[in-house]
């Protein structure tokens, strides 16, 4: 995996008029794990949001060496069509091989699914969808919100072989999430010691 | 890239597509030109005088049927937020979806816009001028199509206030594409044509600009 880097400085990030966090430092460099902890509402899908960019900060700067692949509560899979076909359009996107995406399904445990319709899935089995989605994106810099929600013991245990997997790889994985997880030597950050 | 988002697009958007419901815009303007007659009775001048301006009506309403399947859904699947990681701005996306909203309606209803003049005793002559001026026009409503979608899908009770968006938006279009009946020459045409162009450079960035205010909301 190519080098990659990924570094904010002086983050701050405002919702509505409430000031989340400020002076939010953070840099990792390939092969890093950050876990990003703190209880619900304090910025954390904020705070990955600015990180890839979807969010303008309030203040600081993001700097960001690599692609990234973003996790969050939504899968980005079209409801009406079969998990295959969505699966794929993305695999397309990202000029990822037919076996490298059925890989990919297939690590998440959806071979028996992809001729399912994304509506009909459960949410764990989205979250899986969305897990094969990231990883055949072939993206450096992982950015997962609260990717444990809605998985069972097995799903957990996949999620944390993939991230292990990505960081051994030379790859960065950033995980917002209040529950424990199992990461090679991850970073922390408490987001309760940035409160504003 | 441009070509996967355009077949995806297509696919959801066509008439028997995945998010279905497409052929509704054609029956629509069917429907219109079939009760129309019966609504101001057989007078076949007086039909033959307004048809062509309620055929760009029917067109234009027509056109903003499918709008809350447009841009809404993929917002809230967090589509847009995938393909900006992936470098492909919302204006882009927005283009394609346009051309994509275009072809699922607009050649559909040139052709149904045949048997509508027939109803509304159209002579060859107006024909003539309604489907040029709709090739002209339509462009112009698919863009008003997807800017309207785009400004209101992150809102609640969005369908309230795209009717309300349509009205100053349309109303150039239909002043110079319906206005062009009445004249000979085809100034009104070469006119809506201009204002579609304007609607269409207009519309990805308008749009692209409020799925990112929708974003940060």
């Amino acid at each position: 995996m190519q080098a990659c880097h990924l570094t904010a400085s002086d983050l701050a990030c405002r919702r509505g008029d409430r000031l989340l966090f400020r002076g939010l430092e953070l840099s990792l460099q390939a092969g890093e794990a950050l876990h990003i902890a703190g209880p619900n509402g304090i910025g954390k899908t904020s705070l990955l949001r600015i990180l890839a960019g979807l969010l303008r900060p309030f203040g600081g700067k993001v700097t960001r060496g690599g692609a990234m692949a973003l996790l969050d509560e939504k899968p980005a899979l079209d409801p009406q069509i079969p998990l295959g076909t969505a699966l794929a359009f993305w695999a397309d996107l990202d000029g990822v091989g037919y076996l490298a995406r059925e890989s990919c399904a297939d690590r998440a445990g959806l071979s028996h699914l992809l001729d399912v319709p994304v509506r009909y899935l459960s949410t764990g089995q989205r979250k899986r969808a969305a897990l094969a989605r990231m990883q055949s994106q072939q993206a450096p810099i992982w950015l997962l919100d609260e990717p444990l929600n809605g998985l069972d013991v097995e799903g957990v245990k996949l999620v944390e072989g993939l991230v292990s997997e990505h960081i051994l790889d030379g790859g960065i994985a950033v995980v917002a999430s209040h529950q424990p997880m199992v990461l090679p030597s991850p970073k922390t950050i408490e987001l309760a010691g940035f409160i504003a | 890239m441009i070509a996967r988002l355009l077949k995806r697009d297509l696919a959801l958007l066509m008439p028997g597509g995945k998010r279905g419901g497409s052929v509704l815009p054609l029956l629509f303007f069917l429907a219109v030109a079939m009760l129309y007659p019966f609504a101001v009775g057989p007078d076949s001048q007086l039909l033959a005088r307004t048809g062509g301006g309620v055929i760009w009506v029917a067109a234009l309403l027509a056109a903003i049927l499918p709008l809350d399947r447009l841009v809404a859904p993929d917002l809230e699947q967090g589509v847009f937020d995938q393909l900006a990681l992936r470098g492909i701005s919302e204006e882009m996306a927005l283009v394609v979806r346009m051309v994509a909203h275009w072809l699922s309606f607009a050649p559909l209803l040139l052709l149904a816009a045949i048997p509508a003049a027939a109803l509304l005793s159209l002579e060859g002559e107006t024909l003539r001028k309604v489907l040029l001026g709709l090739l002209a026009g339509t462009p112009g409503l698919a863009a008003i199509g997807v800017m309207i979608a785009a400004l209101t899908a992150g809102l609640r009770g969005g369908a309230a206030l795209s009717g309300l968006l349509l009205i100053p938006l349309a109303v150039p279009i239909l002043i110079f594409g319906a206005g062009s009946l009445a004249r000979l020459d085809g100034a009104g045409i070469a006119l809506a044509a201009a204002i579609s162009l304007v609607l269409v450079a207009m519309a990805p960035f308008a749009g692209g600009a409020a799925i990112r205010a929708a974003r940060e909301g």
